[in-house]
Order: C-alpha cells, then sequence, then structure tokens
C-alpha cells in the first residue's frame, strides 16, 4: 500500500485498523460457511476439530457422514421432492414474472406502484403468517399436504424476485433496438424473440435461480403445508438439528454450500455478460 | 377486448375512455395473471386467517337461541327460566352435532374449568326427566347460579369479538366486563412484542456498523477487487439459511470451535466456556450475520456512486480526513443507510428460522409465538391477532420503504 507522503503515524494507523476491521467482517460473513465444509469430513462424531484434523492425520478424515446420506433413503427421497418442487415453481415463477415485469416496465401500465407493491409483497410479509395463511387456503381447497399445493405456494414465494430482477433488466432496454427492428420489417412476435427476449434473458435467468433457491431453501411453509410424504431437504435438515444434530447434517450442509456457490457464480456470470451486451461495464 | 375488461370490472374502467387504452390495456393484460396469482393465493388467503381473530362463531352458531335470549338480558340478577330451558336444550342438541367439545374448549380459553361445567351439564341434562331446568342445571354445577357464568356465555356468544387483541395485548374483560391486566404470570406478549422490536433493532444497528466501512471498502477499491470481494458478501446471500443456522450451532457450542479456540489461547477456562447459543446472543450473532448482505448491498450501490472529487475537495478546502468524511461523505450515503436499515429490520422483525433453532427461551420472537398457537396450542384465534398486530407493523415499514425509497430501486445482487 503506498501512503499519500501527507498522511501521519495516526493517518496510518486508522488505515489499518480499518483494513483490519474490514477483514474481520468478511470473516464472520464467510467463515461460518466455510468451516463446516472440513468439519464434514471429521472421523469423529464431534462438532469440532480434532488434533489430528489440525495436524493433518489423513486418518483423522473420512467420508462416512457422506456414505450415511447415501445409506439413508429419507434423503434421497427429501432430494427428489426438493428438486421437484423447486423446479416446477420456478419455471411457474420465472413464466409469470417475467411477463408481469414485461407489462411493469411499459410506461403505460396504469396503477404502476400500487401493483407493483401487490406483487412484491409476498418477499416482505413475514413467512409466518404467509405460511398459516396458506395453511388455511390450501386446506380448505384440499391442496394441503399435496405436491402441488407446495409448488404453488413457492412459486408465489418466488415471483418477486423475478418480477425485480426482470423489471431492473428493462430499465437499461434501449427501445430504439425494437423501433429499429420493426422498421426493418419484423412483426412483434418475431421483434420480442429475436430482439427484446435475448436481451432480457440473463435477468430472467438470475431471476429464476433466485425463484429456485427460494424454493430449495424454504422450511416455514413446508411445515405447515406438507406432510411426511412430501418432505423436503431443509424439513429434513430442520428435524436433524431439532433432534439430535449429526454431522451427517454437516455433510449435507456441505453438498448444499457447493450448489450455492454454483449458482452464484452463474448468476454473476450472467450479470457480467448483461452488462457487456448492454455496453455499460466499466472494468 | 374491450368486454374482457368490463367484465373484469377493474378500476381500469376509468382509464378505457383515456387516450392510448390499447397499450394500457396490453401493459395490464401482461400483469393480470401475476396480479391474479398473487391476489387468489396469497393475499386472499392471508386476510382469511387474519379475520380468525376477530371471528367467533362457536357459541354463536351452536347456542344461537340462548345467545340471542342473553343479549336481552341485563345482567343483574340470574336470567329467567326460559334460558335456562333453551341452554340444556341447545347443549343437547350440540351433543347429538358432536358440537360440545368445541363449546367446552372454547369456553375454557376464556375461564378455566368452564370446559369440566359443560361435560358434566350435559351428561346430566340427558337423563333429566323434569321440567325446572333452573334448579336441575344449578344442581348439576353451582356456577350456573352465578352471574359471573352467564356474563362469560353473553360475552363469549357476541359473533364477532374484540377478546384477541386483548389477549394479544395482555389485557382480558373481567367477569364485570371491565377491562383489566392479565395476572402476573400470563402477561407475555408485550414483553415478546418489545423484545422482537429490541431484538431486531439491535441486528439493525450491528449490521450498520459492520457493514458501513465494508461497503466504503468496496466503493473506493478498483472494480477487479471488489468484485471478487463483492462474492464474498453475496455467498452468504446464496447460502441456505438453515445451513447457516447449523454453523452457526457447531461454532458457538459449549464444546464448539469458538469456545475451543479461546480455551486454546488461554483466554478462558476448560470450566469457563460460554454459552454463546441458544439464548438472546445467539439469536443476535446468527441474525446479523444472515441480515448483513441485505445491509451491504444497498449501501454498497449507493457509495458507488459518490465522486471522490468532492471529498477531495473538502480536504483541499482544509477539512480534516474525519471532518470531511462526516461532513461530506455521509451525508451523500443517507439513501443507502435508509434502504438498508428499513430492509434489515423489516426483514429481523418477522424472522422465524434462526430464532425457533439458536435462540433457546430467551432468544423466542413473537413469530415463534404465533407458529406455537398455529401448531401446537391451535389458539388460531389468538395467533391470528398476533399475527395482525405484526403484519400491520411491517405493512407499514413497507409503505415508508416504498415512499422513501421506491420499491422499483430494490436490487437483488
Amino acid at each position: 500500500m503506498v501512503f499519500p507522503p501527507h498522511l501521519g503515524i495516526g493517518g496510518k494507523i486508522a488505515h489499518y485498523s480499518f483494513i483490519l476491521f474490514c477483514g474481520f467482517v468478511f470473516v464472520f460473513l464467510v467463515a461460518p460457511i466455510l468451516v463446516i465444509i472440513p468439519l464434514s469430513f471429521n472421523a469423529e462424531p464431534y462438532f469440532t476439530f480434532t488434533e489430528g484434523m489440525i495436524s493433518f492425520e489423513p486418518e483423522a478424515y473420512s467420508i462416512r457422514w457422506y456414505a450415511d446420506i447415501a445409506k439413508n433413503p429419507q434423503w434421497a427421497f427429501s432430494a427428489a421432492n426438493s428438486i421437484i418442487v423447486a423446479t416446477c415453481s420456478t419455471f411457474l415463477a420465472t413464466l409469470l414474472g417475467t411477463l408481469a415485469a414485461l407489462g411493469l416496465s411499459q410506461s403505460h401500465m396504469p396503477y404502476k406502484s400500487a401493483v407493483m407493491g401487490v406483487l412484491i409483497s409476498p418477499m416482505i410479509v413475514p413467512l409466518i403468517i404467509s405460511a398459516a395463511g396458506m395453511f388455511f387456503f390450501y386446506s380448505n381447497i384440499g391442496l394441503a399436504q399435496t405436491l402441488p399445493g407446495l409448488i404453488l405456494a413457492h412459486a408465489v414465494l418466488g415471483t418477486p424476485f423475478v418480477v425485480i430482477t426482470v423489471t431492473a433488466t428493462l430499465t437499461g432496454f434501449d427501445h430504439s433496438l425494437t423501433r429499429a427492428s420493426k422498421s426493418l420489417g419484423a412483426d412483434s412476435r418475431k421483434t420480442f424473440f429475436k430482439i427484446q427476449m435475448p436481451l432480457i434473458l440473463p435477468g430472467v435467468i438470475s431471476g429464476a435461480l433466485f425463484a429456485f433457491i427460494t424454493s430449495f431453501d424454504e422450511v416455514v411453509i413446508v411445515f405447515f403445508l406438507a406432510g411426511f410424504e412430501q418432505r423436503t431437504i431443509p424439513r429434513q435438515m430442520w428435524a436433524g438439528i431439532r433432534e439430535q444434530i449429526s454431522p451427517t447434517i454437516l455433510a449435507v450442509a456441505t453438498i448444499l454450500v457447493v450448489v450455492s456457490i454454483l449458482l452464484l457464480t452463474t448468476v454473476e456470470l450472467l450479470r457480467r455478460r448483461n452488462e457487456r451486451l448492454r455496453g455499460i461495464s466499466k472494468s | 377486448m374491450t368486454s374482457i375488461l368490463t367484465a373484469d370490472g377493474t378500476p381500469l374502467k376509468d382509464s378505457l375512455y383515456k387516450a392510448e387504452k390499447g397499450r394500457r390495456v396490453k401493459a395490464f393484460l401482461l400483469v393480470a395473471p401475476l396480479l391474479l396469482f398473487v391476489l387468489v393465493s396469497f393475499v386472499f388467503p392471508i386476510f382469511e386467517m387474519l379475520f380468525r381473530s376477530v371471528d367467533n362463531p362457536v357459541l354463536a352458531k351452536n347456542l344461537p337461541l340462548t345467545i340471542e335470549k342473553l343479549q336481552k338480558w341485563e345482567g343483574t340478577n340470574l336470567p329467567d327460566q326460559e334460558t335456562f330451558t333453551l341452554v340444556a336444550k341447545e347443549l343437547l342438541i350440540a351433543r347429538e352435532n358432536s358440537k360440545v367439545g368445541k363449546i367446552a374448549a372454547r369456553l375454557n380459553f376464556e375461564a378455566g374449568g368452564m370446559r369440566s361445567m359443560i361435560n358434566k351439564t350435559v351428561r346430566k341434562v340427558r337423563k333429566y326427566k323434569g321440567n325446572d331446568y333452573k334448579k336441575a342445571l344449578i344442581q348439576f354445577d353451582k356456577r350456573w347460579g352465578k352471574v359471573v357464568t352467564w356474563k362469560v356465555l353473553k360475552r363469549i356468544g357476541q359473533r364477532y369479538t374484540g377478546v384477541q387483541y386483548l389477549a394479544a395485548l395482555d389485557l382480558k374483560v373481567n367477569a364485570d366486563n371491565t377491562i383489566g391486566f392479565q395476572s402476573e404470570d400470563r402477561r407475555i406478549y408485550v414483553k415478546i412484542f418489545l423484545r422482537t422490536i429490541w431484538v431486531s433493532f439491535l441486528v439493525t444497528i450491528f449490521c450498520l456498523i459492520l457493514a458501513y466501512p465494508v461497503s466504503f471498502l468496496l466503493a473506493t477499491l478498483p472494480l477487479r477487487i471488489s468484485n471478487l470481494l463483492l462474492i464474498m458478501v453475496l455467498l452468504p446471500f446464496w447460502t441456505s439459511l438453515l445451513v447457516r443456522t447449523t454453523s452457526w450451532i457447531v461454532l458457538l457450542q459449549r464444546n464448539g470451535v469458538v469456545n475451543d479456540i479461546l480455551v486454546a489461547l488461554n483466554i478462558i477456562s476448560e470450566d469457563g466456556r460460554i454459552q454463546m447459543i441458544y439464548n438472546q446472543t445467539g439469536t443476535l450473532i446468527a441474525m446479523t450475520q444472515i441480515l448483513l448482505p441485505f445491509m451491504i448491498l444497498p449501501l454498497y450501490s449507493v457509495m458507488k456512486t459518490i465522486s471522490p472529487s468532492y471529498m477531495r475537495a473538502a480536504r483541499s478546502l482544509g477539512a480534516s480526513p474525519l471532518k470531511a468524511f462526516v461532513r461530506v461523505y455521509m451525508p451523500q450515503t443517507t439513501p443507502g443507510i435508509g434502504a438498508g436499515c428499513l430492509l434489515v429490520f423489516i426483514l429481523s422483525i418477522g424472522y422465524y428460522i434462526t430464532p425457533a433453532l439458536v435462540g433457546g427461551r430467551s432468544g423466542q420472537l413473537i413469530s415463534n409465538f404465533i407458529a406455537y398457537h398455529m401448531k401446537s396450542s391451535l389458539n388460531w384465534g389468538l395467533a391470528a391477532a398476533l399475527g395482525t398486530i405484526l403484519l400491520f407493523a411491517v405493512l407499514i415499514l413497507y409503505y415508508l420503504y416504498n415512499k422513501i425509497i421506491g420499491i422499483d430501486k430494490m436490487k437483488l445482487g
């Protein structure tokens, strides 16, 4: 670090403590997530580093907890449920959310702010209230304790993310592109699929990923709406944490961390591609 | 196209007469499917659930004639013979429809011991052959001879009631129909509401203190480095809430990593291990970490737009670095501070999962009590009343957020 010459000793101390503080915050943010990865390979059923692990003895590490997951059919069953629910609800949320965002971003849209307020509300209302409301609603129409009920409930929770990301993509959208396309003879359908769609696609995909992770991680609604047959991974983890926390939970958690790193990387790459396409990249 | 919309009956009707109606209709039609979906399967169910907080059908539906008669009763002396006969007959009808359990349970919420009174009475009335129900009922259970019992019956018989809201605020209606505090040991909800607000406030403040320097660093570093660091902020954002809560349990428990490190460094003794989880401390630490990205991101996006030349100008005009920062830089970040604080506060006031898992007894928030009354005690009326108060608080904050920052300015990552 090169300091300007006028910076005194006090300024240097201030600067270093600032850097130190920021370092501490980054550790606080990331360490809890990363620490469970090595712990999930613990050969002993402890939740802390054994002496063998610290001195990197190979026999202190094992994949027994991962083997446990594979052995227990309940995890495979929950994983299947989670993937089905998350995929279907994401599809629904993305479809409805993208259409709505296309409408909302038009200047002719009436009552824009009020409608937007309603559409974003599933993200704001405390989950426990949403869950309680949906519990009665889906029980009344006979969809409680079924996968379709869970899918619909999760789709509502996912839509705000799609609306927000797609609207954000559309705010930078240059409408002269569609006019150019039309003046060159393309009809509106062709204009949409050839011009508009490719440009907003990154926004749509990151919205979809947000919706996916929302459903994939959701446990409160599952708590109220799902029976044993519809158990998802978070529900299974919840039971594990509540009853008797075993290192198997850490192994599952590690797998989920890897999944979220993959999703995050995808979203980041999409965001950059989007910025590059629209020519607003600053780097 | 026009006919579809008139059938819709929406406020759009007015705008149909104006110019550009076709485009408005088109825009609205794109939004309509989602709006309908959210209204039908989200907004409406929540209102229906909240309606349960004032809805009080059990007595009004199952003892309709008795309740109607009691409305005219002035409440000084015991009701007349006819009322006694009605209640006895209607209890028998209720028994045939197997509703006695419901009636007894509803009354028991209000006054302990009324369940046994109702059950005993129904049992004995079945075998009773005489006509003097007044005498008989008082003989079956002497509480029927007390004015207080009838007052409770009259009050619980009202079709709609505010009594759940009183209960949610630790108040109750006394036997003489005045409003008073619950007994000392049953006053819990006001304390829990205050605790929820206090915990949310602390989490917001902690997040702000931790997020401000980090956002500043991110905004001033070259884009290539800040993009890398930003990933460290976004990773927790994308990681499962349960995973993060699990890691905090692992880290903070008595035999966990943090305690082990402190012991190894001789900061605390082996017996002096600190209890950092399953209490309010655990809730605070875990919630702060979980909500921190929601503070950093809005702060960062505001700070990114502040030109460094303002600070330079202040310095060249003679301000000390601290003064330049406080007087010139910080005021420009107020929109970010407002957005971050409101968002974190809104999210933490309704938090459920983390307090439930790491909160122990002292870390439970209002959401946990709503869940308890929904799932365990099955006192849905009270759950709905607590939920209405919580939702009202959140909606006010949401409205403020929308007014001040604008919901369309919300960014994700």
